[in-house]
């Protein structure tokens, strides 16, 4: 068996792998190499058909296979070795990863810093426990999605979907272009969990109702599903006896919620945050195995992939840095909490700056809000705080902040609140298209 | 659906016909096919193990619930011990972790020392009463709360559906034809004697008969003219985890037992998986495999007066399964009505555990009911070994994937289930045709995604395999489509009333 050295490795060649890949390449990591279970790089952006990728990235409306295309042809430009068709079985301390390939066979890498890339998967029916009958007919939304886009088979007629993150959004647009009568969207929570563009475009333009605050009570159908049963829920989520009503469909698809795939870092003593199901890291996205850094889904789950794109650059850099020998090494980190209002925030933890002037943080709010202050507070004192004319836990919160304002503080945390007068009524801004 | 034609299929005289292709059909199959008889396995679903044998503990009991003397505790005892070389011939991994009964109370504690006895009774010999110590010990996550526990050693567990692949692939080997998709519409009775069953698929001339029919097999004996037992069909549903939480539990832990089951237990699974469930609700509909809010409830609530904190979160799928209820016992032997006729019937819990004694058993009845038992001198009761890439070490990997490249793709990533293991799977005897099917024999898509990532995967390599379009390849059942073609998407519904 062949034995492989590597400066950098990413597991995964979805747009962060592939992102965090090239900012290691730049940052002078001389042997970067991708690996990718798929026959392709692009994750799963090459099942988005949708257009929307890109307007912060690159300026630019894409779909999601023209933005995994710049990445692909910006990899084979930069002379970063890609190995297809492979799956990572093991990434041990030390950074010893072990893959399989049918054409290959088994082989292991070594390498100085490794990129945990691995996305996520979608949450079940299993998972939220919906009761009734288990027929076919009733999968996730994203699978439907590769059936319908790469396949070229339809999962049903008459669908119903059940949760309104984006991808169920996507594919209600998608399949009543396909045809299909798309008969309702219903959501557990008071809210819709997906952008407020895609409610617009894939379900108002389509008259697709949304039936917020209802949860699915029992699946019909012996073989393959004839229907389901549907009630509203109270403020505690329990379905309202007396509330119950059937719907016929014979596809159900769920989207229902994303889980970073982080079994490779499970199988060792990769730390997780518990709400976000991804590591815990620093700002140079370093998590607590040494070597190992993360980015994108895997690491928390993003709305867009233009911040998946830049958390994954910090992640490369970092991670060539690492292998350079040039990231300074830390034990004594400043943890980041998510105050009042905020459900997390990614970096969890802080370690001393790196040469950069600020530092990007990821948020998500607890419940969604109209005009809104999010603050910084340092040792009590708020050192920073930026207005929103609108706050949604669907929506990311991005803050830059400068290093100066976090300073010396030892206690350091997040919140959004109502802001104190009510600003001018305007307009939420256009986000763009959810990955 | 994918066969060839009916009268291919199902041949017009065998010497005994077994109806129902559960672990306790197939079990009796194998036993048969020691000797030089042909036997035909009737099964109306596209696969075998679809009913009860689908959806049970999985668990190979010690064998002291039942009362002394009857079929319960005498099969449970000879069942379990059968399965040790049983397991070894036919590549049914089975493990041996243990049981527990744990005890609340004083009362419950002397409800412990009756079960030890009965144990004893039974034959069984290493049961031991612990206190609450020895038992967190063992278990450190169960409930400080609970007093003490009853422990037999020699429980093991194994998965239900491969020892009925197990039995029914040894079977075939030996002779034994499995027909699916053949559904048993009567019996002929001619002077109060089997002489033929009628099927789905044509008439099949036979002297006997074997009733396995699980949940339908008081159906089946009504057929033949004998309405001596009736079947209650008695629900059970379950939560399954992902072996990430699979140390929640070392051993099978089942609560003190009730009157009406053996109750809520927390349990490993031979894959590493945890489970909690049964409940037990009598329904009405012999085919009601719906899971109801009412259920999880109940079987949560259960599993948390033994385990106080369960890993919910971790939760990755539900199922219920259909006990069939006779009575207090097993319905087993010759039918007092019809000759030819003999029952294996009424097979709950300990079903799995006794089935190969079950086959022992209904064996011996056949030969006293005339069947000539001429032994088959071709016969061999091993299966071969098929390669688990997950259980390889990185050498053994290395050659397999050198001789045939498909064991170096990986499709089912939750479960590291390969290419070259489903396809093995789907060329095997009584190879999968089915998701389910490919999901039963080599666990792809039974992990945390549930199928998400792998099942479009899956689908194509089924298609690919049985020569058939991705559109004809079912979840399980023969209305179980998946996907239609994309020219076939378009509602018949007005679009948006």
């Amino acid at each position: 068996m062949h034995e492989f050295h590597y400066d950098v490795v990413t597991i995964g060649g979805g747009p962060a792998g592939m992102a965090a890949a090239l900012s290691a390449k730049d940052a002078g990591a001389k042997q970067v190499l991708i690996i990718e279970r798929d026959r392709e790089l692009g994750g799963i952006l090459q099942q988005c058909i949708h257009n929307g990728f890109g307007l912060r990235r690159f300026d630019k409306e894409l779909t999601g296979p023209g933005y995994a295309h710049r990445y692909i042809e910006m990899v084979k430009q930069a002379g970063i070795d890609v190995w297809l068709d492979s799956t990572v079985l093991s990434a041990d301390p030390g950074g010893i990863i072990t893959s399989v390939s049918p054409d290959k066979g088994m082989r292991v890498v070594t390498c100085a810093a490794t990129v945990y890339s691995m996305g996520c998967r979608e949450r079940t029916r299993g998972a939220i426990r919906i009761p009734g009958s288990r027929p076919a007919g009733v999968l996730t939304a994203g699978a439907a999605q590769r059936m319908v886009n790469m396949e070229g088979y339809s999962p049903g007629r008459n669908v119903v979907i059940v949760g309104s993150g984006d991808i169920g959004l996507i594919m209600a647009r998608r399949m009543s272009l396909e045809g299909a009568h798309v008969k309702a969207v219903f959501e557990i929570m008071p809210y819709s969990n997906g952008l407020n563009r895609n409610i617009v475009q894939c379900l108002e333009d389509f008259d697709i109702p949304l039936h917020l605050s209802h949860s699915v009570v029992a699946v019909h159908g012996e073989d393959h599903v004839t229907g389901i049963t549907v009630a509203k829920v109270d403020a505690k989520l329990n379905p309202i006896a007396g509330t119950e009503f059937d719907m016929d469909c014979d596809c159900l698809l769920l989207s229902v919620g994303l889980i970073p795939e982080n079994e490779l870092g499970r199988a060792h003593a990769l730390e997780i945050d518990p709400v976000t199901g991804g590591a815990v890291v620093d700002q140079f996205r370093r998590t607590n195995m040494s070597g190992f850094f993360a980015a994108g889904n895997v690491l928390h789950v993003h709305d867009l992939v233009d911040w998946v794109s830049q958390e994954a650059e910090i992640a490369g850099r970092s991670a060539a840095l690492h292998a350079l020998g040039k990231l300074p090494k830390v034990n004594v980190f400043r943890s980041v909490a998510a105050g009042d209002g905020i459900r997390y925030v990614v970096p969890q933890k802080l370690s001393p700056p790196g040469g950069r002037p600020t530092v990007r943080f990821f948020m998500r709010a607890t419940q969604p809000m109209g005009a809104s202050v999010v603050q910084l507070h340092a040792d009590g004192q708020i050192v920073w705080e930026s207005n929103h004319p609108v706050v949604k836990p669907s929506e990311m919160i991005v803050a830059d902040i400068p290093w100066k304002k976090i300073g010396a503080a030892r206690e350091i945390s997040f919140t959004v609140a109502p802001a104190p007068e009510e600003p001018e009524s305007r307009d939420a801004p256009q986000a763009e298209e959810a990955l | 659906m994918l066969e060839a034609s009916a009268s291919d299929r199902l041949p017009t005289q065998a010497d005994v016909v077994v109806i129902g292709g559960g672990v306790v059909g197939c079990a009796i199959a194998r036993e048969l096919s020691r000797y030089r008889l042909s036997v035909v396995v009737l099964e109306r679903a596209p696969d075998v193990a679809m009913g009860t044998s689908k959806a049970n503990s999985g668990i190979l009991h010690a064998g002291f619930d039942a009362e002394p003397g009857t079929w319960k505790a005498r099969l449970n005892v000879r069942g379990a011990r059968l399965y040790r070389e049983i397991s070894e011939d036919l590549g049914i991994p089975r493990r041996r972790v243990g049981s527990l009964v744990v005890a609340q109370d004083a009362d419950q504690l002397a409800t412990l020392e009756e079960l030890r006895l009965r144990g004893i009774e039974n034959g069984l010999t290493g049961l031991a009463l612990w206190g609450r110590d020895e038992l967190l010990a063992h278990e450190p996550n169960l409930s400080p709360e609970l007093v003490g526990a009853l422990w037999a050693p020699m429980a093991a567990i194994v998965c239900p559906f491969t020892a009925t692949f197990a039995f029914a692939e040894n079977a075939i080997r030996n002779g034994a034809r499995i027909v699916t998709e053949c559904a048993v519409t009567g019996i002929e009775v001619v002077d109060n004697r089997v002489t033929a069953v009628k099927t789905s698929l044509g008439r099949i001339a036979t002297s006997y008969v074997v009733n396995a029919a699980g949940v339908h097999s008081g159906e089946v004996a009504l057929m033949a003219g004998d309405d001596s037992f009736t079947i209650t069909p008695r629900r059970g549903e379950y939560v399954l985890f992902d072996h990430s939480v699979g140390d929640l539990v070392r051993s099978v832990v089942f609560p003190t037992p009730t009157k009406l089951s053996k109750g809520i237990l927390v349990a490993p699974t031979v894959h590493g998986n945890v489970f909690i469930g049964p409940n037990a609700s009598d329904i009405e509909d012999l085919e009601d495999h719906e899971t109801t809010r009412h259920g999880f409830a109940e079987i949560i609530s259960g599993a948390r007066r033994v385990v106080p904190n369960l890993p919910l979160g971790n939760a990755i799928t539900e199922f219920a399964g259909i006990r069939a209820v006779a009575g207090k016992d097993f319905v087993i032997g010759l039918s007092p009505v019809t000759g030819g006729l003999v029952h294996a019937a009424g097979i709950q819990s300990p079903g799995l555990t006794a089935a190969p004694a079950i086959a022992e058993t209904i064996v011996e009845y056949l030969g006293e009911a005339g069947l000539k038992l001429v032994p088959n001198p071709a016969f061999t009761p091993i299966n071969p070994v098929r390669p688990k890439f997950v259980d390889m070490s990185i050498g053994e990997r290395a050659r397999l994937i050198a001789a045939d490249p498909l064991y170096g793709r990986i499709i089912c990533r939750c479960e590291s289930i390969t290419e070259g293991e489903i396809v093995a799977a789907i060329q095997a005897p009584c190879g999968a045709r089915t998701m389910d099917g490919v999901k039963r024999r080599v666990r792809a898509g039974m992990g945390r995604c549930q199928g998400g990532f792998c099942g479009p995967r899956v689908t194509a390599i089924i298609a690919r395999e049985l020569g058939v379009a991705v559109t004809e390849v079912c979840k399980d059942s023969a209305g179980s489509w998946l996907y239609l073609p994309r020219s076939e998407t378009v509602s018949a519904e007005p679009n948006h009333a």
